[in-house]
């Protein structure tokens, strides 16, 4: 199982080790960081690593490595997992989850992962069960804590461990009984040279924020659940009621939890909500080069394009871009040849556009590789892939909550190649 | 440390003084004092600040281990908070103070009694994690307490520990009984006593191969798919890994469990939906394939394995190295997904290089034209192995998708037309490849890849390039100015390309004698006498002396049709991918090798098979799965990996004129042992799915398995000495060479015909008692300088005597002869002389006897009954003008 972690900040230097079986020493992570120092980029560096004794899996996240140290045959998608997991603790701690953060508050983050694994074993991983156990600090209690001398240990048993439904806690009270439903889809897509789609899929999420008494039991049903093909849901949903019926059916956790990510595959059509029409030259013998622009809305049912924002890794050689954004402001880090342009809400009586020219050292010769562009973007109250949801029913409890259901589609990982 | 720690000082200045940074601030001198005055203080608060302090110093590596018998002290208190503290500091440092430590155990004893059960649990659990010999016997009683107790919690708490103490004493939760109890955990009533007792049970398995604590019936079977339902997502992985080790007894139990585990699959957990794929594809072979269920089954495993995909880059790159096991084993589950693999640009690194794999494996007819699209964009990427890698598949396509060859090659030359150096030598390289595959197809290609001759720097583009020019030397009207242009340097190349050089020009001599005999000259002086190498040196010489013999012969070897290379590349041996897919989501799945070749923790390992098939498992086990280069997991005959493909080709086309030795140069003789050559190339040459028709063959008893087994002599038996003797394609080439001259390419990968024949050649009956078998050939003439060799063993007067019979085929008389047993598995030995005291004249054969005694050196060998021999016997060779 799991033997220590280590975790690594962007300049090599361990900043915390935790061991849950006996002491591995740090020099196990000098073999982490020739891979690192082979690897080109932070994110280049291989996940699994094999040394003498140990391996070594690691995940990056905010900047910093999670590096677990196991020694003998252990599922490694189990460790990254659980490495996540951690790192979705300590930001749902500690609000953000960065080095300096985790300094502050290391006896935390100590007793967390104390409970977390035992010699190994996964023990703790639900949020909800860890606040009852170690309770997160607050500038508040915090303030409390130092005054008064008492606790972040809470005191009573860790019940939601023995319960039946371990991710919610017993007792739970609110005023304002409300439960949010956020559908939020994203596209991946790549767009070939021509605009017509290579490949495009939807991932697809059902965030909820549930702040509901006592053990409501809730049933949410879809106007067309055949979308939901290939789906994962959150450990509460009943399985055999979604498969026979299409509804889901669960007792949810308190406080905010992904129920479900779904994925609509290539297969089915996937609109594309934006066109570019591109063309970026460089001419033999030439020290110019240019670049000119366009986006405009294509798929949108009629709903807007907005929080666009367009970034293109530029080909090395060029040195700086002279360009003029129809709205919006663009920036051109020559170091990183990094050009973004932030354009706003497009607007399809005025399409934005960028043009302008770029300028290659002089006497280089015509740069080899074609510039990917990466677009973001989000179009409210939508979700693309067409999913709706017919109803949200509460049972179990006899008060009536608020219920809220919000769309949002953005674009994932959308990239057109020139 | 330092630095940061005075950092977090600066920082404290900034306000930050609500935060546990505080706690590093003692840097000062005598902080280890203060501390303990204020661990020793009367108030609770500040024994718990300093207990927090001791803490925060310790998680950043300070040794504050002398605090102990204060920190200890501490212990006995109601403050929840202040005991975990002080359990966190306890499991720390117990083992630098282990006397001390005992001073803990009366408190941890007592917690284990207390009426609250998170207490209890709390105490056994960091009791386990002391690792001290001296309180594990303490340990004892309270962990028995607590496997048995009401509350689940501390079940479930204990059986966990349970694992601890094995860890850290295994004899004594044997003595005690713990094992037992932890097997009846497995039908607690409650899912995560279940889970935890089988995660223990499973890691103490790993270090107990054999003892059968898993040992799983339809009733436990039945107790872990309930609990599957309702225990934690890791609780389920682990079930779904214990599971996998289950053979059910018929289809319908097969189905049923699928049919249970399927909707885990579903689950967000990406380590449950992978091991949930495991348990399927395991058990998936025991379904009849006409059974609707099983194509249900195929049809659900594809969704979750593309969600996978969208997951974290980590996530991705594991998914991704078990899915190219699962389209290797069943490709029908993700032909369909080809899109899925396409590469985004700011994918890091290994994601790229796995998908790419992928995108071949599932190359097909239907699909070429987008994967060749997408491989023609991934071409133009900046990160230069990729854009390698990216152009090696384009290679490897056309040799997969016979119709899109075509297609290929085209978009091979657009890319070549990019002048990008590296692009147009990788071209070059698959280039040859296709060429291998589909002969006297594409050649009008070469025009254009002699322009590029000059940017060539890189020993493999230069190796093929050569390679082509040789091979098609009678089309390229310049030929010859190119390889002299080559020859200029031809000292400072690598050996890789001296060798292809030497070859080419030998070509160019047979296909354009005329003109080119200075040439061939010239290489041939400066492969002979002005090289170090061996290999170079002894392919310099038969060339030579093939062509100063007989050109006609020297044609038919050098130039002799080559058999095409393998269409399907890269691909995992059977035996060791059935292995793997029963190790899906493991290590061993990331790696592509079994388990016992790397996992420390594990030893011994059982391999595991899948169930129902039944045909491909008698596959022979590969030589060495154990050695780190990944390379040798391939069979002989497939193309090992990418990287290899062409030191593979290279070789299948060199080896053939480096096994034969230079014939004795009398003109008698050479046209046989010219016969002898060719026909050998043929064989050697052969397709790997034939055995080629070998000259050399004897009817060796291929024993153990054969029927002729006569009962054991007392002392040895049949199953250590009897079967072949010699048979690695390490064997053969020290009989008459000296070692020295052994090409190197011999050893390497080398073509499944070539090992198939080593194996027959060098194999010869070894049967005991009775039985005497005839004398079988062990080193044939050609092979040997003329000096052949046939023998047998047998047991005369309750000696092991090696019975040999020594014919001299060469023109010239031999004498001194010698004998020297290499290392092997029996020992054995010669007990006395050789004693051949007459020279041997030609055409002359002797009969000799040389008594073995077993009480030599002994080396394990593979197989255990290969035996190497090496003959120094020296011929005094005439040497024709």
């Amino acid at each position: 199982m799991i033997h220590s972690l280590f975790l690594i900040n962007a300049s090599g230097d361990i900043f915390l080790e935790k061991h849950w079986k006996s002491v591995v020493s740090r020099s196990v992570c000098d073999y982490f960081f020739e891979a690192q120092e082979r690897a080109t980029e932070p994110e280049n560096v291989p996940p699994v690593i094999p040394t003498p004794h140990h391996y070594l899996i690691s995940v990056l996240r905010h900047r910093i490595y999670f590096v677990a140290v196991i020694q003998s045959e252990v599922p490694p998608l189990f460790v990254i997992e659980f490495l996540h997991r951690v790192v979705d603790t300590f930001q749902d701690y500690f609000g953000v989850c960065t080095e300096a953060a985790i300094k502050d508050n290391v006896v935390v983050v100590y007793e967390l992962l104390e409970e977390m694994l035992d010699n190994g074993f996964p023990l703790a991983t639900e949020s909800n069960i860890l606040k009852e156990l170690i309770k997160p600090p607050t500038i508040l209690r915090t303030m409390v804590n130092t005054i008064t001398g008492s606790t972040n240990v809470g005191e009573q048993l860790p019940t939601g461990q023995l319960s039946v439904v371990p991710w919610r806690r017993t007792g739970v009270k609110y005023t304002n009984n409300e439960a949010y439903f956020d559908v939020v889809e994203e596209i991946d897509a790549i767009i070939d040279k021509s605009g017509s789609t290579i490949t495009a899929e939807i991932q697809g999420v059902i965030d909820a924020c549930v702040k509901l008494t006592g053990m409501p039991d809730l049933t949410l049903s879809f106007m067309n659940p055949r979308l939901l093909d290939d789906v994962s849901f959150h450990p509460c949903v009943r399985f055999k009621r979604w498969e026979a019926e299409r509804i889901l059916s669960f007792i949810p956790p308190d406080g905010n939890f992904r129920l479900l990510s779904y994925h609509v595959s290539s297969q089915n059509l996937v609109a594309i909500p934006v066109y570019v029409k591109h063309n970026i030259t460089f001419r033999e013998g030439s020290s110019q080069g240019r670049f000119d622009l366009t986006l405009g809305p294509k798929q949108t049912m009629g709903k807007s394009v907005e929080s666009v924002l367009v970034s293109s890794q530029l080909p090395r050689g060029v040195l700086n871009a002279n360009l003029n954004p129809s709205q919006g402001t663009y920036t051109f880090d020559p170091v990183t040849k990094m050009l973004s342009w932030e354009v706003g809400k497009i607007n399809p009586q005025k399409l934005p556009s960028l043009k302008g020219t770029m300028s290659l050292q002089a006497g280089a010769s015509k740069p080899d590789e074609n510039p990917t562009i990466n677009i973001q973007l989000k179009i409210q109250q939508m979700a693309i892939s067409g999913l709706k949801v017919n109803r949200l029913d509460m049972y179990g409890e006899k008060y009536k909550p608020f219920k809220g259901i919000k769309y949002m589609t953005k674009a994932g990982k959308f990239q057109v190649r020139t | 440390m330092q630095e940061w720690a005075n950092q977090l000082c600066e920082n404290r200045q900034f306000g930050s003084k609500m935060t546990d940074s505080k706690y590093f601030t003692t840097t000062k001198k005598g902080e280890i004092f203060e501390l303990k005055a204020e661990l020793n203080s009367d108030k609770k608060e500040k024994k718990k600040e300093a207990v927090k302090k001791v803490i925060a110093s310790m998680t950043v590596g300070k040794d504050v281990s002398a605090l102990f018998p204060d920190v200890v002290n501490c212990m006995q208190t109601d403050n929840l908070e202040l005991k975990k503290l002080v359990y966190l500091y306890l499991m720390n440092y117990a083992k630098s103070q282990p006397d001390m430590a005992i001073m803990a155990v009366n408190t941890f004893v007592k917690d284990c009694e207390d009426p609250n059960p998170l207490i209890r649990a709390l105490a056994v659990r960091t009791m386990g994690c002391i690792r001290v010999d001296k309180i594990t016997e303490y340990l004892c009683e309270p962990l028995r307490k607590c496997l048995k107790d009401e509350d689940p919690y501390v079940r479930k708490t204990a059986a966990v520990c349970v694992a601890k103490l094995h860890d850290i004493n295994a004899q004594l939760v044997e003595d005690q009984g713990f094992l037992d109890t932890l097997k009846d955990l497995i039908s607690d009533s409650n899912p995560m006593v279940v889970a935890n007792a089988v995660a223990a049970l499973s890691e103490i398995a790993e270090s107990h191969p054999n003892s059968n604590l898993l040992d799983l019936n339809p009733q436990t079977i039945n107790k872990l798919l309930t609990a599957l339902n309702e225990c934690t997502e890791w609780g389920q992985i682990f079930i779904l890994d214990c599971l996998a080790n289950y053979t059910p007894r018929d289809d319908r139990e097969s189905q049923s469990i699928c049919e249970r585990v399927t909707p885990r699959l579903s689950h967000a957990n990406s380590a449950v939906v992978l091991s949930a794929v495991k348990v399927l594809m395991k058990f998936m072979e025991m379904l009849p394939k006409d059974l609707d269920y099983y194509g249900t089954l195929l049809k659900k495993l594809a969704p979750p394995l593309v969600t996978l995909l969208s997951a974290e880059p980590e996530l991705q790159y594991v998914a991704l190295r078990n899915i190219n096991l699962i389209v290797q084993r069943r490709p029908e589950i993700l032909k369909h997904e080809m899109k899925v693999f396409f590469v985004k640009y700011n994918d890091p690194i290994y994601v790229k290089l796995e998908k790419l794999d992928i995108m071949i494996r599932l190359a097909s007819q239907a699909n070429i034209a987008q994967v060749l699209a997408e491989l023609k964009e991934y071409a133009t990427e900046v990160d230069v192995d990729f854009v390698r890698k990216a152009v090696r598949a384009i290679g490897r396509c056309a040799i997969k998708v016979e119709q899109s060859a075509e297609r290929c090659v085209s978009t091979l030359l657009d890319l070549i037309q990019t002048k990008v150096n590296y692009v147009v030598q990788e071209a070059i390289v698959v280039i040859k490849d296709i060429f291998r595959k589909y002969p006297n197809k594409y050649e009008s290609v070469i025009a254009t890849l002699c322009e590029n001759l000059d940017s060539l720097d890189e020993p493999e583009a230069r190796a093929a390039m050569i390679w082509i020019v040789g091979e098609y030397a009678e089309r390229i009207d310049n030929a010859d100015e190119l390889l002299e242009s080559f020859l200029e340097g031809f000292h400072d190349e690598s050996t890789q390309v001296q060798l292809q050089l030497l070859t080419a020009i030998v070509k160019l001599f047979l296909k354009k004698p005329t003109e080119t005999q200075e040439l061939v000259q010239q290489v041939l002086s400066l492969a002979t006498q002005d090289s170090d190498n061996p290999d170079l040196r002894d392919r310099g010489y038969i060339y030579w002396r093939l062509l100063s013999t007989d050109p006609v012969a020297a044609k038919e070897v050098v130039l002799a049709e080559k058999p095409l290379i393998s269409e399907e590349t890269d691909l995992i041996e059977p035996t060791l991918l059935e292995e793997l897919i029963c190790h899906i989501g493991t290590l061993a799945s990331v790696y592509h090798k079994p388990p016992s070749a790397f996992v420390e923790g594990s030893r011994g390992v059982q391999h595991k098979r899948l169930a129902g098939s039944s045909g491909s498992g008698e596959s022979v086990e590969s030589p060495d799965t154990g050695s780190a280069a990944g390379v040798s997991e391939a069979p002989p005959a497939v193309i090992p990996s990418q990287g290899d493909l062409l030191g593979d080709l290279l070789n299948l086309d060199l080896t053939p004129t480096t096994t034969g030795p230079p014939p004795p140069a009398s003109t008698g003789m050479q046209m046989g042992a010219m016969d002898l050559l060719g026909g050998g190339l043929d064989s050697l040459m052969g397709d790997e799915s034939e055995p080629p028709p070998i000259p050399l063959r004897t009817d060796t008893p291929q024993s153990p398995q054969l029927p002729h087994q006569s009962p054991s002599p007392p002392d040895y038996s049949p199953t250590e000495l009897g079967g072949d003797l010699g048979g690695s394609p390490a064997m053969g080439a020290p009989f008459g060479a000296p070692p020295a001259t052994m090409p190197a390419s011999f050893n390497a990968p080398v073509s499944g015909g070539l090992d198939d024949l080593f194996d027959l050649a060098g194999g010869v009956g070894m049967p005991m008692g009775a039985y005497n078998p005839p004398k079988t050939l062990w080193l044939p003439a050609m092979k040997a300088k003329g000096l052949e060799i046939s023998g047998t063993f047998v047991r005369r007067a309750g000696v092991i005597q090696m019975e040999m019979t020594l014919n001299n085929k060469a023109m010239s008389v031999m004498s001194d002869f010698a004998i020297q047993f290499n290392r092997n598995s029996f020992g054995l030995a010669p007990a006395g002389p050789l004693q051949i005291l007459t020279p041997l004249s030609p055409n002359q054969s002797i009969e000799a006897a040389l008594p073995l005694s077993t009480v030599g050196p002994v080396m394990k060998m593979e197989p255990l009954n290969n035996l190497q021999l090496t003959f120094p016997s020296v011929t005094n060779e005439k040497t024709a003008g």
